[in-house]
């Protein structure tokens, strides 16, 4: 009897990694998925913050995957790592601040140091040729395979018959016949195999599955480098660009304005780690500061607060300002009128 | 069979998942561990989670603004 070979997908908790996977299951082989985590993932971020989205169903993709597929998922952290694929990407960004390529070399990397860790024989991944232009394009398919060093390991089901057998192909553990030639931008091929197996209600990312991609995110996180004068970040500077409205009225300071009742709640828990306003006499957002304000800025960030606030055509508001260490000053000031706020104090 | 928890309040989606992984990892067949979320998300996704590793949710509910989930860990 021959061994069951064991395979490693990576799960993005799209439709291609589902499809991919069960290629491999209907073949026979025993998979596991492997899901990494950046920070910068979409799962389920914003629903869990913001209040208006809660009515939407909560799901993590990638474990709804595993388990349509019945299989493992190993979900991994990979937060502290991915700094450096963002910050020094060897191949570049996209339209905007995505590492695409880099990504997905460094996330195959990954794969590959996990497939030899726990005695698995090859990776597969939902790739199609041509599908996306900088990390799935003809021409860089090789790289990817090149620079991960997973080398002929890495075998992608999806478009398997356009590009070189691969060792799983090859040695006979996996049927080059049943695997797809799909390529393109073409979605049809994945929809109708996915109705073939049955798949329903599967995600389909309007702006993919990474903030990164997002023209506003990148704006903010290229803001916030260069306020800091380095290229780096923490979690938590990266969650809550996700989060508020950003206004940055002077270079040295930024003020995060929450939008509504589930920001705020969420904004809470960082009042140890910044200066915070609170509006006293109205209902009204809580905003984080960041940088180092003099009496004069605290002042112009408490109008732009109360701006935001049920009070903002009030005469005056009143405005807790808490400083890092916990000092408190109640500031009476007339909201900013909108006229004031500049539309390029917006990040 | 032990008894642990695990403070998982203001981490969100997947890292509360992640965290009960990592914790999970380190305990022995019928040891339970209580997870405290503040991600309603999590609600769906460590139940999800069990499911496919085969470990059991004994109970999930939601008090004061927190998730709370006790799991009982399987071989």
């Amino acid at each position: 009897m021959s061994t069951q070979r064991k395979a490693v997908a990576l799960i993005s908790g799209g439709l291609d990694s589902l499809l991919a996977a069960r290629l491999m299951i209907d073949q026979g082989i025993h998979v596991e998925g492997i899901n990494f985590y950046t920070g910068f993932c979409v799962e389920g971020h914003t629903h869990a913050i913001r209040k208006k989205d809660k009515a939407k169903p909560k799901r993590n993709n990638a474990l709804w995957s595993a388990e349509q597929l019945g299989i493992k998922l190993h979900i991994i952290d990979i937060i502290d790592e991915y700094k450096d694929v963002l910050i020094n990407p060897k191949h570049g960004y996209g339209a905007n601040m995505n590492p695409c390529l880099d990504c997905k070399i460094f996330m195959v990397s990954k794969a590959r140091q996990w497939m030899e860790e726990n005695d698995f024989d090859f990776i597969i991944t939902g790739e199609v040729m041509g599908q996306r232009p900088m990390s799935q394009r003809k021409d860089l398919l090789p790289v990817v395979v090149r620079e991960s060093g997973a080398d002929d390991l890495l075998l992608r089901p999806l478009c398997a018959r356009n590009l070189a057998a691969t060792l799983p192909e090859r040695e006979g553990w996996v049927n080059r016949e049943q695997l797809k030639n799909f390529s393109g931008r073409n979605r049809k091929p994945q929809m109708a195999l996915a109705k073939e197996f049955g798949f329903e209600d599967y995600a389909t990312p309007a702006g993919g599955c990474c903030f990164l991609t997002d023209k506003n995110y990148s704006d903010k996180l290229v803001d916030l480098w260069q306020a800091r004068n380095k290229k780096d970040y923490e979690l938590d500077d990266i969650m809550l660009l996700k989060v508020g409205r950003h206004l940055r009225p002077q270079p040295h300071y930024k003020i995060i304005v929450s939008r509504e009742d589930g920001e705020n709640k969420f904004l809470q828990g960082y009042k140890k780690q910044f200066a915070t306003l609170e509006i006293k006499s109205h209902n009204g957002p809580l905003s984080l500061l960041d940088g180092e304000l003099s009496d004069e800025d605290i002042r112009q960030a408490s109008r732009i607060a109360a701006r935001f606030s049920q009070g903002r055509d009030a005469e005056k508001v009143s405005v807790l300002y808490t400083s890092k260490d916990g000092k408190e000053q109640m500031i009476e000031i007339p909201p900013m009128p909108v006229s004031e706020i500049r539309q390029e104090w917006y990040i | 069979m032990s008894k642990y928890s695990l403070d998982a309040r203001r981490t969100l989606c997947p890292m509360p998942v992640i965290k009960t992984q990592n914790k999970i990892a380190e305990l022995s067949e019928g040891d339970v561990l209580e997870v405290t979320c503040t991600d309603p998300g999590a609600l769906n996704d460590i139940p999800a989670w069990c499911r496919i590793n085969g470990h059991i949710v004994e109970e999930s509910f939601e008090k004061d603004d927190e998730v709370i989930i006790l799991i009982r860990v399987a071989g």
